[in-house]
């Protein structure tokens, strides 16, 4: 099988492109860096990827809202171009920043007759806050967590808090398989998920969701941080696993189009 | 879309009917959160509301939004705001007119309207960002204005004042608006009519020579005057504005380091020394003795002339550090000032050599402390707690945007601090080995890439050069900026594109003095001359001499062969980079500053770059007489155990984690050692490690030293203790102590007096011995001088508060391979605790002193021959993997270094050191008075050099011998029970759950 293309979109102010692209790769990928600028002026040049990944960072400075411009931006640029890429089976994963995006330009979940379904917003304490957090999976249909069932991982946000627009909205997710990722303690459970388990006080201690298809992922966590042994915050005293539980998420990536 | 309006309540008041599709309108939209959601805005100004003890009443309900001009109608805003500016799950808005009276009805009780809007001109990053957005929308905006909206219950006058002055606006950058907004168009600038201006001076008597170095902020000296006044005699006119300013921004402090590269007379109870200059003779000398020393073996690659300090890392890359002080901008606007201090050391990196990549920074600051009282401030001054808040967020704003893990810092308290607080912020850079060294050629293309120039930060240059008073904050508003983080971040992006596509020969960033520093220190072996009417503005109305001294930030020139522009400015345009070319390095020697056709300025580089008369400055230094510590009674048990409590929970010592968390430490996924370690991840670590090339296992650690308490005792052993610091905190984590780097900062009083001038000498003297015993080189440094603050008290009488003698050394280490890295941790039960070095009578300075509000006693010294050998061999136990956790001994001694590692770890420890010899006075080991004393240093010394190391029971024989004839006392062993004891002398005398100590060092700073 040949490498999967991975498209990593970059943005002013996207900031973690290098070292996820570098993940892919380590994963068996062949990662390429866009400019926001290159793909709107020659969106059809998706056609040659097969993943594409919008890295973490500050796109446009998070100003007026984490994520809000780009998202603004490829609502009215590149709606089509991506509907016909993920309608052709292929994979988009969104991670931290690119998670907003995602949720605010209605891709990952499209607006109804209300409007979005979902936000992500400012954490409880109304800061930044880096810390790693114990996550559990519902795999049941996302395509980048197959095989996983928890992960420890850092997060390094503002504007991490998942609101729904309602209990409906959430049943409905829940319900279908598409509240794939959530902050746990470190046992597993989900009982009274506090701060700093649950680190911005997110509905449901949601920490990434899929779309229906289940090839649209977007998470506040960083994967792409925990790849290697020596990342992990206690491996001088925990001893090094073999590899970070984070380069699983890239693999499965990988792995969907080589199976 | 109209759908998600249904949370936008519109003025009917307006009706779309009377707007006109191409009138011009401003509109005004409110943003409120909606019913369930926390008003962000409103809490932050009540908690500080409730720090200044305004009225407990008071309520508060705030609102953000965006002022909005151009050709809408109401139904393009009502777009605007379900597409681009409101959230519609938790936000909801109004909007209409500016001025309509539906924006200021009240709500409730709260009768009181304000709005906080910034000033024109100041930098509003969001404003910028939606302004773009709405274009890209498609909507005729022309401009963008953010501001802050508040509904505040009635207060009493004194209240009202506070509330405004203190918490919703500061007058530096913002402007306060009571009641409803009444704008009829928001612009800025007007045309600007050119005029050229010379400033005669020949004939001009002294005192007005110097009334016009001071009316222009130009903090020129006399002599200086007279000989700029002479040099233009020669040449038979009077100078130009725009040539005494440029003459003014080289020969500045903060520019050309006048003081300290002068020439020095200095005198102490070893003699006298005359200096040519002092920092030369000092710090660099011992650079260039120990390359000389190593010769082949010489890693430096290029020290003390480009903007960082390079050193070589692996065999492609080379690393680049320095460190910048941001201090006067942060007295004044906390936020901003801190903003455009990382932002401006992260240009430095960039600006050295060919640019090199940020891979880290490190952020240390001086305040005083968070818990004085409001009354006691002097007038003028902001509250430190409202400077530490302001310049935290304003590092971490910048950083975090920039995608630069922020690795290390520290903070320092003094209540000496409180007119004149240090920032002080640090760039590591990764640079290919063949990217070190730049040179512009004849004919390059003078090229400016990044943000545009506005009136933002005139004379920052100079005025970084005067003392602060409390009229400083009305004064010196201009010298005050914001920084735009993606700006900077768009302009590195291309900028390590067209470096890696060889585009140019040679960048620097513009920093203070703005593109007069940068294009005059980049002319000088050619000449240059710059079309000044070509740069972008922000705004119009600039004059030549306000484009050529602005101090923007978020720029940087590059000279670029003509053959090379096209492809550059391509780039450039591919990344929404704005770049300009402003003028051409010409092989002339002179400096030709043109407006259209017009000759404004034409100094000869020699004049500005070696015409600047010596300073000569006296130097004394006296001895602080020797005092011994007051006697006191051997402390009971608990005692004992509530000093150490004290000391863990006294701010330079407890927990830094409010801060920390708010970094991205992690970024670019480098991430080895964090700052912060152990069993619940929140140990205080030693230095952070990162990994700079992802598919290498080769690791760059970071660290710090200082201790401005021991300067008040004798700033020779304050410098070469704040070196040992910094190198051990690098050592203990796995750094090679024979590839660390050196940085000093030197932050000083007015040093124009000789007993001021006279300690910072002493300690540059002890750096140069120090570093040339232990090999350990300095690549570059700054200073700032002059930190003290003058004003008068209510008694008439004017007052200076002089900072402490502070001097930051940060360390840039090596480590080999990162798998051999070790954390402050205790790992496991059953391990044995050593202690590495001796203690000496070393309680002057100490944090045990400092709690118990006692004076006297020795400063800790360092022997450097044993320092040298103490590093080496320890890392060699290191390297053998025979260290399981090392904390060095700093503030607190050993008691606190194993508190730390022992709640770090989740693990107790009993030790006892009897068998931990002491290099004390001699004395009669049965008086009670000098066992009380004993005990004291035993526990609490700060004796330099030293390290808790924790070994594994099978391993001890082989650590004992790799550390040779290292002194290494075995202290006790790690016990699983959550528990510390400290026996001296077989008695007991800390005795303590973990959970009580951890929490005395976790409470102080675990602000909400």
């Amino acid at each position: 099988m040949p490498q999967p293309n991975v498209l990593i979109l970059r943005a002013p102010g996207t900031n973690c492109d290098q070292e996820t692209g570098y993940a892919f790769d380590l994963a068996g990928g062949n990662s390429s860096f866009v400019h926001i600028n290159q793909l709107i002026e020659a969106p059809e040049m998706v056609r040659d990827y097969q993943i594409l990944c919008l890295p973490g960072g500050f796109s446009y400075g998070d100003d007026i809202a984490a994520g809000r411009i780009l998202a603004s931006q490829m609502q009215s640029r590149l709606a089509d171009v991506l509907s016909e890429f993920h309608a052709s089976g292929k994979l988009i994963l969104g991670i931290c920043n690119g998670f907003q995006i995602l949720i605010k330009s209605g891709f990952l979940l499209p607006s109804d007759d209300q409007g979005l379904p979902a936000t992500l917003t400012w954490n409880d304490s109304g800061r930044f806050v880096d810390c790693w957090v114990n996550l559990k999976t519902d795999n049941d249909k996302c395509v980048f967590l197959n095989n996983i069932e928890q992960m420890y991982l850092p997060i390094a946000h503002a504007e991490g808090k998942f609101v729904p627009r309602n209990e409906q909205v959430l049943d409905q997710l829940k319900n279908d398989h598409q509240l794939a990722l959530s902050y746990c303690l470190a046992d597993g459970s989900d009982n009274e998920v506090t701060y700093p388990h649950n680190p911005n006080g997110s509905t449901a201690n949601v920490a990434g969701v899929c779309d229906a298809s289940g090839r649209i992922f977007g998470l506040m966590p960083h994967p792409e941080r925990f790849i290697d042994p020596t990342h992990h915050p206690r491996w001088t005293r925990e001893g090094n696993s073999a590899a970070g539980d984070g380069l699983a998420l890239f693999q499965n990536a990988i792995n969907f189009f080589n199976d | 879309m109209v759908d998600s309006v249904t949370n936008t309540t519109t003025s009917s008041d307006e009706s779309q009917t009377t707007q006109d599709q191409g009138t011009t309108t401003l509109w005004q939209v409110d943003i409120f959160p909606v019913a369930g959601q926390p008003n962000r805005l409103s809490t932050e100004v009540l908690d500080n509301a409730k720090d200044l003890r305004v009225d407990e009443s008071l309520e508060v309900i705030a609102a953000h939004g965006f002022l909005i001009q151009g050709p809408l109608t109401h139904q393009d805003v009502a777009r605007l705001t379900a597409e681009l500016l409101v959230d519609p799950v938790v936000e909801r808005c109004e909007f209409a007119l500016v001025g309509s009276d539906s924006l200021s009805q009240p709500i409730g009780q709260l009768t009181n309207l304000l709005h906080v809007l910034p000033l024109p001109g100041v930098t509003d990053p969001q404003a910028e960002s939606a302004l773009m957005a709405m274009r890209h929308l498609g909507f005729p905006v022309d401009v963008v204005r953010t501001f802050k909206k508040f509904w505040t219950s009635a207060l009493s006058e004194t209240d009202q004042n506070l509330l405004h002055s203190k918490i919703l606006c500061n007058d530096s950058i913002e402007m306060i608006v009571v009641g409803k907004l009444e704008l009829d168009e928001l612009q800025l600038g007007q045309a600007y009519e050119f005029s050229k201006r010379d400033i005669p001076l020949t004939d001009l008597p002294d005192e007005a020579l110097m009334k016009i170095s001071q009316d222009w902020t130009l903090s020129l000296s006399l002599i200086e005057m007279h000989t700029i006044r002479d040099h233009f005699e020669s040449l038979g006119r009077a100078p130009t504005d725009i040539e005494l300013e440029s003459i003014a921004q080289t020969w500045s402090e903060h520019c050309s380091h006048k003081t300290l590269a002068g020439r020095i007379s200095y005198r102490d109870e070893n003699g006298e020394r005359q200096f040519e200059n002092m920092l030369k003779e000092t710090i660099f000398s011992a650079t260039m003795q120990i390359r000389s020393d190593l010769g082949e073996r010489d890693w430096c690659v290029s020290v003390f002339k480009d903007n960082a300090g390079i050193v070589e890392f692996d065999d492609s890359y080379n690393i680049a550090f320095k460190v910048e002080t941001h201090n006067r901008p942060s007295a004044l606007e906390p936020y901003g000032g801190a903003n455009t201090g990382i932002g401006g050391v992260i240009r430095d990196t960039l600006g050295t050599g060919l640019g090199a990549k940020p891979i880290c920074n490190t952020d240390v600051f001086c305040f005083a402390s968070p818990d004085t009282p409001f009354e006691e401030l002097p007038p003028g001054v902001m509250h430190p707690r409202r400077i530490m808040k302001g310049v935290v967020s304003g590092v971490r704003d910048y950083g975090n945007r920039m995608g630069i893990p922020t690795v290390n810092g520290a903070v320092f308290f003094d209540e000496r601090y409180v007119g004149n607080p240090l920032v002080f912020c640090g760039n590591v850079g990764l640079i290919p080995k063949e990217k070190s060294f730049k040179e512009v050629q004849p004919n390059d293309l003078i090229v400016s890439i990044g943000g545009k120039t506005g009136r933002d930060g005139i004379h920052g240059a100079t005025f970084s050069s005067a003392e602060l008073t409390e009229s400083s904050d009305i004064t010196s508003g201009g010298a005050v900026q914001i920084g735009n983080a993606i700006t900077e971040k768009m302009l590195m992006d291309v900028l390590l594109i067209a470096r890696d596509r060889e585009l140019y020969s040679s960048v620097t960033d513009c920093g203070a003095g703005g593109y007069s520093s940068a294009v005059g220190e980049m002319g000088e072996e050619l000449g240059a001359e710059v079309w000044l009417d070509r740069v972008p503005l922000k705004y119009d109305g600039l004059s030549y001499t306000e484009i050529w001294i602005s101090e923007a930030q978020e720029r940087m020139v590059f000279a670029i062969p003509e053959s090379n522009w096209e492809q550059f400015e391509a780039l450039c345009a591919s990344e929404s980079v704005e770049a300009t070319v402003i003028g051409q390095f010409k092989p002339t020697g002179q400096l030709v500053l043109k407006f259209g056709d017009e000759i404004v300025g034409d100094v000869s580089m020699s004049m500005l770059h070696d015409g600047r008369p010596p300073i000569i400055r006296e130097a004394t230094y006296q001895p602080v007489p020797s005092s011994d510590l007051p006697s006191f009674e051997f402390k009971s048990t608990e005692e004992w155990t509530t000093d150490l409590c004290k000391i863990l929970a006294s701010p330079n010592v407890a927990s830094k984690h409010w801060i920390i968390r708010q970094y991205d430490h992690e970024v670019q996924g480098g991430s080895v050692i964090k700052p912060l370690v152990g069993i619940q991840n929140d140990g205080p670590g030693d230095a952070a490690v990162v990994r700079p090339v992802l598919d290498s296992r080769r690791g760059l650690a970071v660290s710090c030293g200082m201790n401005p308490l021991y300067g008040d005792l004798d700033t020779y052993h304050m410098a070469t203790s704040a070196i040992d610091e910094a190198i051990r905190n690098c050592v203990s984590v796995g750094a090679d102590p024979t590839r660390i780097a050196i940085l000093d900062n030197f932050c000083w009083g007015y040093t124009d007096r000789p007993e001021t001038l006279g300690s910072l000498v002493r300690a540059a003297i002890a750096c140069q011995d120090l570093s040339v015993v232990m090999q350990t080189p300095f690549i570059s440094g700054k200073d700032s001088l002059h930190n003290e603050f003058s004003y008068t008290d209510d008694k008439g009488n004017r007052q200076t508060i002089s900072i402490p003698s502070t001097l930051l050394i940060s360390a840039m280490g090596q480590v080999p391979d990162v798998a051999n890295c070790v954390t402050m941790d205790l790992k496991k039960a059953g391990n044995v605790l050593f202690q590495i070095g001796v203690t000496g009578d070393h309680l002057g300075g100490s944090h045990w002193t400092l709690v118990n509000e006692m004076s006297g006693g020795k400063v800790p010294t360092v022997d450097p021959q044993r320092a040298k050998q103490t590093f080496i061999h320890l890392h060699d136990a290191i390297q053998k993997g025979l260290v399981r956790s090392c904390h060095d001994m700093s503030e607190g001694g050993l008691a606190v270094a194993v508190a730390e590692m022992a709640f770090a770890g989740g693990l107790g420890a009993e030790i006892s050191t009897n068998e931990v010899g002491i290099e004390i006075l001699p004395s009669d080991p049965d008086s009670e008075i000098n066992l009380s004393y004993a005990t004291a240093a035993l526990l609490f010394a700060e004796s330099n050099t030293r390290f808790v190391v924790e070994i594994a029971p099978e391993n001890v024989e082989t650590f004992k011998s790799t550390m040779g004839d290292i002194d290494v006392q075995q202290l006790g062993t790690v016990v699983p029970q959550p528990k510390l004891t400290i026996e001296v002398a077989h008695n007991t005398v800390i005795q303590s759950d973990l959970m009580t100590l951890k929490n005395a060092w976790l409470g102080t700073l675990d602000w909400k």
